[in-house]
């Protein structure tokens, strides 16, 4: 491997790294209390919760790092934190 | 090795320090311009704004900013575009953009900006000294020196070509001294268009950030990589030192004009006393030099151009067979009582067979004026010296003890 | 080389008159050099500007301790300000003003010369901007500049009909003070 000066590399290789791995909790939705009021999206700080077409989320579980901070920030207690089977 | 420039009156015209930079600016084709008016900088960014609101700098973006940290953070970006990317600032603006000088550097985006050089804060103090960029030294940017508002002019479109070569990729301050020169109306060449474009290629880096073609800049290195981006940065410096040269020559091939590569002598054969110094002060040394020497004082100039990368091989060229060496900084590195060029002159010398005695003064902070009278009583202070040795090797010039 | 101060108020247009100057005599194939005392410019505080004319070109940074020529812009400068400061001499002092230049008593030995560029100004120009005035003065008094050049650089930085003015009050400055040599 050689260096290249500036430290100029590919982008996006954050993504090779599926930081999913790392999760105890997974979050999980219950449609039926979410109001769409998109602050799970806003907040997480992994970008892991994807719009759908319908208006509600979905997790990617890839990169996902199990914060709970989505569910903790839901007004609604739309989002379980649910132990994984691992 | 000094080359005759011929200036031909025809050809000159009496202006502003600021708008012959500007100016030049203008004919090197810039593609992004971001600033923060300072004094005494101002006048710059002001003749800036001017052309490009008359539409004289074309396929040009002016980005105005809230503070110099922004100013120099949005050519990083620019730069990094492959756009061909300048600023200007002084003092205080200067030092407030630290951090970014690194970021510039270490990401290798060959910036060009002016320093409208200035005293540092505290006390307030809006005059001329080389404080500012001098303590910016270690950020990995080249420093060029002019001594007048030729030189500086030339000097921007020598710092162009000089960054933006593939062997050197590395940021460049080209320092004016601030009011003496920045404000000062004298006759010059203003940077020639034709021949511009023919000197100072566009700007075609290797790497560029597109959105086509994704690239990270700047990316992290973990400390089995991070020494290597270093070493990779210092080479790029000493790879500037031939390339300044070369461009000054071929700078002089081209316009006629010649300032001096890393560094300019001035009746420096046969010299006894070699006096070293930057900036608008060299005019003012000639003129005592050549006073002198109708009194038989064998004393000579050694202009350093180039204060990063550093010229040591051309300076101990100078000074090898000499009798004294004598260092002006308008500059102090506390602590230290010493101003950056006599502890740097003094160290390259260090390890090596010239054994030449080194003494240093402080002078022209806050814009203190140097009149001639100063510069010859340091004269016979060298004087004393080759009789003697040395009795202070580094102090204030000009001191009123009466006030301290 | 010659070294000529220039004493005003912030807002008279000293800077532009010493610029001018400069302007000018590289225009009679002089070299020269204009700056300002670098301070912190407020309007009506004294100000001083500084033009140096030489056959050579100019190289010296240093600012002017021993001017040859010093012009006043406003005689009530001469209350807060030693305008004779340095001058030497053989050096020659011009003051805009209306009274005689025995009038004025300052510790110099250089000439001492009035013109009354106000009025001459008011006259021509229809107002009272003396700065370009009193470079006619100069001109006329030490004869180091010929008034066709200043007028060149006084036209040049003023097209129009305010540069065409000043170039008649120019000539006017001009000629009193070449009747009074
Ligand atoms: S925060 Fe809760 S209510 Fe709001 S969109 Fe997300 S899941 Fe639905
Ligand atoms: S648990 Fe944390 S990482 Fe996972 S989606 Fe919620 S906020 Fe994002």
């Amino acid at each position: 491997m050689k260096i290249v000066p500036g430290a100029v590399c590919e982008a996006g290789t954050s993504r090779v790294n599926k930081t999913g791995g790392w999760r105890t909790f997974k979050p999980v939705y219950d449609y039926d209390k979410c109001i769409k009021c998109k602050l799970c999206e806003l907040l997480c700080p992994d970008s892991s919760v994807l719009p759908k077409e319908d208006g509600y989320f979905e997790f990617d579980y890839d990169y996902c790092k199990g914060c709970g901070i989505c569910a903790n920030e839901c007004p609604k207690q739309a989002i379980t934190m649910v132990l994984e089977e691992k | 090795m000094a080359r005759e420039t011929k200036m031909d009156k025809q050809k000159m015209v009496v202006v502003e320090g600021s708008y012959a930079v500007a100016n030049a600016v203008r004919v090197c084709k810039p593609n992004v311009i971001s600033a923060y008016p300072i004094t005494p900088q101002t006048h710059i960014v002001e003749e800036l704004s001017k052309f490009m609101a008359d539409g004289e700098i074309p396929n040009c973006e002016y980005i105005n900013v809230e503070s110099e940290f922004s100013a120099l953070s949005a050519l990083v970006g620019s730069s990094a575009v492959g756009a061909r990317s300048y600023s200007a600032t002084t003092s205080q603006g200067l030092e407030l953009m630290h951090e970014v000088l690194f970021n510039v550097a270490g990401m290798r985006l060959p910036i060009v900006m002016t320093v409208a050089n200035r005293a540092v804060s505290a006390p307030i103090n809006i005059w001329n000294d080389h404080q500012d960029s001098i303590s910016q030294r270690d950020t990995g940017w080249i420093q060029l020196y002019a001594e007048n508002i030729q030189e500086v002019s030339d000097m921007t479109a020598q710092a162009f070509k000089i960054s933006e070569d593939r062997d050197v990729m590395m940021p460049c301050m080209t320092c004016m001294d601030g009011f003496i020169l920045s404000h000062v109306y004298e006759p010059l060449v203003l940077l020639e268009q034709e021949i511009t474009d023919e000197f100072l290629p566009p700007f075609r880096p290797e790497r560029i950030l597109d959105s086509k073609n994704p690239l990270t800049f700047g990316a992290f290195a973990d400390p089995n990589i991070y020494t290597e981006f270093r070493y990779q940065q210092e080479r790029a410096m000493q790879n500037a030192l031939k390339k300044i040269e070369d461009t000054a020559n071929e700078f002089y091939d081209m316009y006629g004009r010649h300032f001096g590569g890393l560094i300019d002598e001035y009746r420096t054969e046969d010299a006894d006393i070699i006096i070293m110094a930057m900036g608008s002060i060299i005019g003012t040394i000639k003129d005592v030099i050549d006073r002198l020497r109708e009194r038989n004082v064998k004393v000579g100039l050694l202009k350093v151009r180039a204060f990063r990368p550093f010229p040591a091989e051309a300076i101990m060229n100078v000074i090898r067979d000499v009798k004294v060496v004598v260092v002006l900084d308008k500059n102090i590195s506390l602590g230290m009582n010493a101003g950056a060029l006599f502890i740097e002159t003094k160290s390259v010398l260090y390890n090596t067979d010239i054994d030449v005695p080194v003494i240093g003064y402080m002078m022209g902070q806050g814009g203190r004026d140097v009149p001639m009278s100063t510069i010859e009583k340091i004269i016979s202070d060298a004087e004393e010296v080759m009789r003697s040795g040395i009795k202070i090797e580094s102090q204030f010039t000009d001191l009123k003890e009466e006030l301290v | 080389m010659k070294e000529i101060r220039i004493h005003g108020r912030g807002g008279q247009g000293s800077v532009t008159a010493a610029e001018l100057l400069a302007v000018a005599a590289f225009a009679d194939g002089k070299f020269s050099q204009a700056f300002p005392a670098f301070g912190v410019e407020r309007r009506g505080a004294p100000v001083q500007a500084f033009t140096r004319i030489s056959d050579a070109p100019i190289r010296l940074r240093s600012q002017i301790y021993k001017p040859d020529y010093v012009i006043v812009q406003d005689p009530t400068l001469l209350e807060s300000v030693d305008v004779a400061s340095g001058l030497k001499d053989d050096g020659t002092l011009i003051i805009n003003s209306d009274f005689d230049p025995e009038t004025f008593k300052l510790d110099t030995k250089a000439k001492i010369m009035t013109v009354n560029a106000t009025k001459i100004a008011l006259d021509i120009i229809g107002m009272p901007i003396v700065n370009t005035v009193l470079l006619g003065a100069f001109a006329g008094a030490t004869g180091e500049i010929r008034p066709e050049s200043i007028m060149g650089a006084v036209r040049e930085r003023f097209p129009g009909k305010v540069g065409e003015r000043n170039a008649q009050a120019i000539m006017k400055a001009y000629e009193m003070m070449e009747g009074q040599k």
